[in-house]
């Protein structure tokens, strides 16, 4: 593409400009982008849109929930990166025979840079790790069950 | 003559440093991971170069992806932005070898900086006062150090920044569980596990100085306050510092150019302080040798483009601004849209959003890469974009921002957004000056 469409001082200026005037909104629509600055309240918002070709960017394959699970199971409480172990190199958090109480945490889950255990959530004994570590797994993905 | 600027980043920076670098008619040149493709930077970029899958260590994070992009792109300079590789010595080196200009300081200043130890000792070294504390590369002798430091504490990584790998710990017992924790936040955020132990400060403000080194010479641009945060991660950032004696002030801002020169600091740097909310006693923190994100309210209360002065002083020019040229006008707020749940305790939220309303008009500044129907995928952090209030005084910069909040709409994810109209509305803050206990506070109202 050749040129930045506007820069924010452009932007500002078109709202002054309107902002004088009766007008409730804008709309900009060329070939590579659509622009709206509409009145909201007593301010003003801009909206961009620069989607032609809307082609969702997707996480890759991720472990896809298992729709009809009975009985108790362990789920993600977020989508991310699942981790058996605290650090590389260190035991698992749980191994399946393994008892946990509803605070047990039996895995990480790293989204954006952070990461957050994951808690059994109830009482018993692990029968079924689903995830590997390392996987993707979107929310509410099944990771473990237990009895 | 830098002509073709490759950028090893992502979000809202890279739109940053392709607007600056448009403008001064440099072709860019993106490096995006296979997540970022179709990206809004991606879509503004000249050209795109592709480092590798979405997790960052395959893509933003690998040297040798970068450098190998880098180089098949024929760039002439790299800008790494913040976080990622910005202020790892080791890329700085190799972007060097491969003959290309590394846009930050020189190698020797990011090896003493980006080892928080060693910056303490340079810091003491160039006269400045330091926060007591001690170091840790193993568990075992961070809880040795922790029984000398007493607690509260705070756990940092040695090759930490920006807050990760961050922890405060109350209470012995928690010691152990908390170690584990940062050094494996520090493993996967730096790819280096060591980790020191300093005392934790109780009523503390987060002061900072932006300044500006060509080797030989230093300036500072003043002060900024970022003392609203949670977890160690700024949420709130303004310029100047406010209700700062102006005597104290003027201590805090020549320490931090006495560090500069001190290093002979070569681009544009950020001198952190911890300071004393009562006494305005001030010991040094770190120093961020790369661009931050809260530098645009630095931009609005001196008209300086800190994107242009990095590309400037890291192709050798000398510095074009001179310490009485700065005249710092008015009065800056900065609020970062992260997605998270203020609600569900900062639960990341990532997801897409389905309609961008980001305020607009005077004295409004947005820096985003998030339009309606943009991704934020789960492997990045959650920063959406920043909305910078300026006016003439503090009050009207804190009016205008207070608008602007009720004008935002991002729908389709979380965001801190509520969070920060209720801080712009809280008279402590509007009075001006608060700790870092600020937020925990909010919280429990």
């Amino acid at each position: 593409m050749t040129d930045l469409p506007l820069t924010p001082d452009d932007v500002a200026e078109i709202v002054a400009i309107l902002d004088g005037s009766s007008y409730e909104h804008l709309d900009i629509r060329t070939s590579r982008f659509r622009l709206r600055i509409a009145r909201d309240g007593t301010g003003w918002t801009q909206q961009w849109d620069w989607s032609d070709d809307d082609t969702p960017v997707q996480a890759e394959t991720p472990v896809a929930p298992v729709a009809a699970e009975t009985g108790p199971v362990i789920r993600a409480p977020l989508p991310g990166t699942f981790y058996r172990a605290p650090q590389p190199g260190a035991p698992p958090f749980v191994e399946v025979g393994d008892r946990v109480e509803p605070d047990t945490v039996v895995a990480i889950i790293e989204t954006m840079k952070l990461m957050n255990p994951v808690h059994a959530g109830s009482s018993g004994r692990i029968t079924a790790i689903l995830a590997d570590n390392a996987d993707m797994v979107t929310r509410d993905a099944v990771l473990m069950r237990i009895t | 003559m830098i002509r073709r600027l490759f950028i090893a980043n992502r979000g809202e920076i890279a739109l940053r440093i392709i607007r600056t670098a448009r403008r001064l008619g440099l072709t860019t040149i993106l490096g995006v991971s296979e997540a970022d493709r179709d990206s809004l930077p991606a879509l503004q970029a000249h050209e795109i170069a592709i480092l590798g899958p979405p997790p960052s260590a395959q893509s933003y994070l690998s040297i040798d992806a970068v450098i190998a992009a880098a180089r098949a792109a024929a760039a002439d300079a790299v800008h790494p932005g913040y976080g990622f590789l910005s202020e790892n010595a080791a890329f700085a080196r190799a972007v060097g070898q491969a003959g290309i200009i590394f846009i930050g300081p020189a190698v020797a200043s990011l090896e003493a900086m980006g080892d928080k130890l060693m910056a303490r000792a340079v810091a003491v070294a160039a006269g400045l006062p330091v926060v007591p504390g001690g170091e840790a590369a193993t568990p075992e002798e961070a809880l040795r150090s922790a029984e000398a430091t007493g607690y509260p504490l705070l756990i940092k990584a040695v090759a930490g920044g920006g807050g990760r790998g961050m922890r405060r710990v109350d209470r012995a017992t928690d010691m152990p569980a908390q170690i584990d924790r940062a050094m494996a936040e520090a493993q996967a955020a730096f790819g280096d596990a060591r980790i020191y132990v300093e005392r934790f400060i109780a009523r503390g403000r987060h002061v900072e100085v932006q300044v500006l080194g060509d080797g030989a010479r230093a300036i500072h641009l003043g002060t900024r306050d970022c003392s609203i945060q949670r977890r160690f991660q700024k949420l709130v950032e303004e310029a100047p510092a406010p209700g700062l004696p102006d005597g104290r002030r003027a201590a805090i801002e020549d320490a931090a150019v006495r560090l500069a020169k001190h290093l002979g600091y070569r681009g544009a740097g950020t001198v952190e302080f911890l300071v004393d909310a009562e006494t305005f006693d001030f010991f040094f923190l770190e120093m961020n040798a790369r661009i931050q994100v809260e530098h645009p309210v630095t931009e609005a209360i001196t008209g300086i483009d800190l994107i242009e002065q990095q590309l400037l002083l890291a192709d050798g020019q000398p510095l074009g601004v001179a310490q009485e040229m700065v005249r710092l006008a008015g009065h800056a707020i900065e609020v970062r849209i992260n997605a998270e749940d203020p609600d569900a305790d900062f639960r990341p939220s990532p997801g897409r959003i389905a309609r961008a309303a980001w305020p607009a008009g005077p004295g409004l500044r947005v820096d985003t890469h998030i339009a309606s129907g943009g991704a934020i995928p789960p492997y990045y952090d959650s920063l959406l974009g920043k909305l910078i209030a300026y006016g003439p005084t503090r009050a009207i910069a804190i009016d205008r921002l207070g608008a602007a909040l009720q004008s935002l709409h991002l729908d389709g994810v979380a965001t801190t957004a509520p969070l920060h109209r209720r801080i712009v509305a809280d008279p402590r803050f509007i009075a001006g000056g608060v700790d870092t206990r600020f937020l925990e506070g909010l919280a429990h109202e």
